[in-house]
């Protein structure tokens, strides 16, 4: 959160056209609360300097006061548009310290939960970036499907933007009754809805002129800014950390990584967008995968039990009360677990000292690092094209400040 | 006595397992390409969970990753994270970077590692070979005061210009020192 703008090169015009502007962090279409110091010659940009800190709540800090199942409930409000993901890359890269097994019921809904999240958070994607480009009726498509999903979420955890859904060791809880049928109502619909969108937004020639060619970002740049996520896929790079380094049985699923050589807003674009087909291709396999199991590792030291085994053995109602009240300790070392979360490389690196709180967890946003490359696309565009690439950014700014 | 039988089998494959410490005995590839090219720039290697940390010494961090990113075989072309721990006053050296390697072809990670002490809490910038490091940087500068020389752009990132502290340091509190008002 500078404020001081660094050195810029003042090019010698006749007319002395350039100014700076501040755009945000009150503008709606910067996606919470981003500022852009603009320097414009005309309604070109010159520069571009992103201003972030604006939404910093010292997460990482606290992670240090707090008991490591603690911590799930604070992931939940980084990326809000997709806890799960956030849940789930903080608490694999726990189980790696701890080399527990996941049953695999709970990996099968770890899998589908997560897809229905991405899904739901590319809703938002799709619905805000159409908004900001001038398109109003998409965001209440989109809504309304990330409504159906938001109420899936809710049926199982209880939450609906905080689920805390995934705990060390597997799930908070099991699905609820008629859960499958549910969610088999919504994978019979989306089809439908994702052809809509299709009719929409792509066959759209408004959109399609504000996106092509706009926000070009080369490979190699894409590679050297450390983008991932469907930001790195629209650059032509096949990279998905579901196919390069899979975690929770991704390897088993037939899914494609869709990827688009057009480097710009609509590459980006296209990819999500086939995204949202192959995130559904892989709910419904985890769907008909779906066997009766245990949810929960069979690690009594580290997972709460059953309420009725608390009611009726000894040993259980001492672990509860000692993982409450003091927690569980975490063998001593450090990982680095990345996953794909809905906007790119999701990654959680947690050091431990063997205590029962971490001596230090850092999140590696994919949002903090695709911003950073905005100067690159934005340079040389028109003003009117930096809310395009924002959007096709997909950032949050929860991630970006935590 | 199925038991019996079966506990004896168990102890060997112990007894068999236990040995093979964790590849220090054949190194890695990366640690391999490492010695070779510069046997100073590998002073320590860990193997834990699956994953290879290498501790470079800090003069070299610079030199290791330019080669890494493009040694063939290896090609670390991207820099996944970069980040800061402070394991607190009274350790020495005090604060670590990491640094997450990644290769887009090989699908490979690796993490190096740099130690640094309060009183000199230096180290070269990556920059110059990966352009995502800078905002990295610049958060672990605002967090932990770790001053990465040579950074085009060495400026608090989410905290304040006018903020005292590095607030992820383990001496500072948790609230801050005062209330923080920004007007």
């Amino acid at each position: 959160m500078s404020t001081t703008l660094p050195p810029y090169e003042v090019i010698d015009q006749p007319l002395d056209t350039q100014m700076t502007i501040s755009f945000g962090p009150q503008h709606p279409s910067t996606h919470g609360v981003l500022r852009l110091e603009m320097v414009l010659d005309g309604e070109m940009i010159v520069r571009a300097i992103p201003d972030i800190g604006y939404l910093h709540t010292g997460m990482e800090k606290l992670f240090e006061y707090k008991k490591w199942q603690q911590g799930i409930v604070i992931t939940d409000r980084m990326d809000y548009l997709n806890p799960l993901g956030n849940n789930l890359a903080y608490v694999m890269a726990i189980e790696k310290l701890l080399g527990l097994e996941i049953p695999e019921r709970a990996q099968v809904i770890r899998v589908m939960m997560c897809e229905l999240q991405r899904i739901a958070s590319h809703m938002v994607w799709l619905g805000t970036h159409a908004l900001d480009i001038g398109a109003m009726t998409v965001f209440f498509y989109a809504f309304r499907e990330r409504e159906k999903i938001m109420n899936l979420i809710e049926a199982c955890s209880g939450g609906r933007l905080t689920p805390s859904y995934f705990r060390v060791g597997g799930l908070m809880m099991d699905l609820p009754a008629g859960f499958e049928r549910r969610v088999k109502q919504f994978t019979d619909a989306f089809p439908k809805a994702l052809d809509e969108f299709h009719t929409l937004v792509s066959g759209n020639t408004i959109f399609q002129s504000r996106t092509k060619g706009v926000g070009y970002i080369s490979t190699e740049d894409a590679i050297d800014w450390g983008l991932t996520g469907p930001c790195l896929r629209g650059s032509g790079v096949k990279i998905d950390v579901r196919l390069t380094n899979p975690y929770t049985g991704y390897e088993t699923y037939d899914f494609e990584i869709p990827v688009e050589t057009g480097c710009d807003v609509w590459a980006r674009y296209m990819v999500r967008m086939r995204e949202l087909r192959e995130s559904l291709k892989i709910v419904e396999q985890a769907l008909a995968r779906l066997r009766p199991g245990p949810v929960k590792a069979d690690a009594p030291k580290v997972v709460l039990p059953e309420r009725e085994a608390m009611k009726t053995h000894m040993d259980a109602l001492i672990h509860h009360f000692l993982i409450i009240t003091e927690g569980f300790n975490v063998p001593a070392g450090e990982v680095y677990h990345p996953i794909e979360g809905s906007k790119g490389e999701l990654g959680c690196y947690i050091k431990s000292d063997g205590g029962a709180k971490p001596a230090r967890v850092h999140v590696r946003g994919p949002s903090f690092v695709n911003l950073s490359a905005l100067p690159i696309m934005a340079e040389g565009e028109m003003v009117a094209d930096v809310v395009a690439i924002i959007g096709s950014l997909d950032i949050v700014l929860g991630e970006i400040d935590r | 006595m199925a038991n019996e039988t079966e506990r004896p089998a168990d102890s060997e494959a112990q007894a068999t397992a236990a040995p093979t410490p964790s590849n220090t005995v054949t190194p890695s590839p990366l640690v391999a390409a490492l010695q070779r090219q510069n046997p100073d720039w590998v002073t320590e290697v860990i193997e834990a969970f699956g994953e290879t940390t290498v501790i470079v010494p800090r003069e070299h961090i610079r030199a290791a990753c330019s080669f890494l990113k493009s040694a063939p075989g290896l090609e670390f072309n991207m820099l996944a994270d970069l980040c800061g721990v402070d394991r607190g006053p009274e350790e020495e050296p005090r604060f670590e970077v990491n640094y997450h390697l990644f290769s887009t072809n090989k699908y490979t990670r690796a993490r190096l590692k740099v130690l640094l002490n309060e009183d000199d809490a230096k180290v070269e910038t990556v920059t110059t070979v990966w352009k995502t490091a800078n905002w990295h940087e610049r958060e672990t500068f605002d967090m932990f005061g770790i001053i990465f020389e040579g950074h085009p752009d060495l400026r608090r990132i989410l905290l304040p210009d006018d903020w005292e502290g590095h607030a992820l340091r383990k001496d500072f509190p948790l609230r801050g020192y005062e209330p923080y008002s920004l007007t």
